[in-house]
């Protein structure tokens, strides 16, 4: 744990915030998806934020139950949860359908090394 | 469909859905990152802490009601949460958490450092505060009581650090760049 903490707990600068807050650029993508969504009235903060809730409380809940039965915790990663959390809400109100969300990953997960990209968020793996 | 494809390559496939069907744009996506990233940030609370140091009239109004107080400042999205400042003193040390997930005073602060979201965090701040800022650095007396201050969607809460006691002479923008983040959150004592 203290580790963790250690890792920015320390004093940090104000200006020297945005650094740590996205691990890679995807995390960033799916923030301003959600936020920019939200912002744009889609649907409320606070519909997003439900998910958000029930997606970490789901992962704490089986975190704590393999700690019970004697196992290594399972690693958390936040932003995975929370773009599982926009991708609950964005199915619930039919704004994706499960189907197609599931062709165009399955695309992209087809192309060739090194393709033609108009982001640079997927050198993250 | 397939779970467990790279969040990369998840996120990537819902933009790009989200973009035809003309619900939001690659610039506006660019433009929310930007904004929370660099924009907002803990140099807002900051300002605030600094005014508040400087000024008791602030100091009081802030304390009594945070989202009026800092209106003046014209923060970008700071009406849209009500902001409960509490003060740290020589009696009471204040922490922040969100237990649930990652609520955070975005408008002050920007957004939350890793550490606030990870478990261990939200969990054991709750039931050993003061081992836990031991181990943030923050070594508080027996006699000091801590007040563990649970975020919500209503509330977000941040912690008016205590003035180093060296910096009496300092002007607001020299104040300014002596407060943290980590001590608005309240895991850092200011010295």
């Amino acid at each position: 744990m203290t580790a963790e903490f250690s890792l920015d707990g320390a004093a940090a600068p104000p200006m020297q915030n945005g650094e740590l807050v996205f691990d890679a650029p995807w995390q960033g993508r799916a923030f301003g998806m959600a936020r920019g969504m939200a912002e744009r009235g889609i649907y409320a903060w606070d519909d997003f934020r439900d998910r958000l809730i029930a997606e970490i409380g789901a992962f704490d809940r089986d975190a704590e139950a393999i700690v019970r039965r004697g196992g290594a915790a399972p690693e958390f990663r936040y932003y995975e949860h929370f773009l599982r959390a926009l991708e609950t809400l964005l199915v619930e109100r039919a704004i994706l359908v499960r189907g197609e969300l599931g062709a165009r990953v399955h695309a992209f997960e087809e192309r060739p090394h090194g393709h033609d990209h108009a982001h640079a968020h997927d050198h993250d793996y | 469909m397939d779970d467990h494809s790279a969040p990369a390559i998840r996120a990537e496939a819902i933009e790009s859905l989200l973009i035809e069907k003309g619900l939001i744009s690659a610039a506006d996506i660019d433009e929310v990152v930007e904004r929370y990233n660099d924009r907002i940030g803990p140099l807002n609370g900051a300002r605030v802490v600094a005014r508040a140091w400087r000024d008791p009239t602030f100091k009081r109004a802030l304390l009594a009601d945070g989202t009026a107080a800092i209106a003046e400042f014209a923060f970008e999205g700071a009406q849209t949460e009500k902001l409960v400042v509490v003060e740290n003193t020589d009696r009471v040390h204040n922490v922040v958490v969100c237990t649930l997930c990652s609520c955070y005073p975005w408008a002050m602060l920007g957004l939350p450092p890793r550490w606030y979201k990870d478990p261990a965090y939200r969990s054991r701040i709750v039931r050993e505060p003061r081992r836990v800022l031991r181990e943030f650095g923050v070594d508080l007396a027996d006699d000091v009581e801590i007040r563990v201050w649970d975020s919500s969607a209503e509330v977000r809460y941040m912690v008016l650090p205590q003035q180093p006691a060296n910096a009496a002479r300092e002007s607001e923008a020299e104040l300014t760049a002596r407060v943290t983040r980590d001590s608005m959150i309240g895991v850092e004592v200011l010295r």
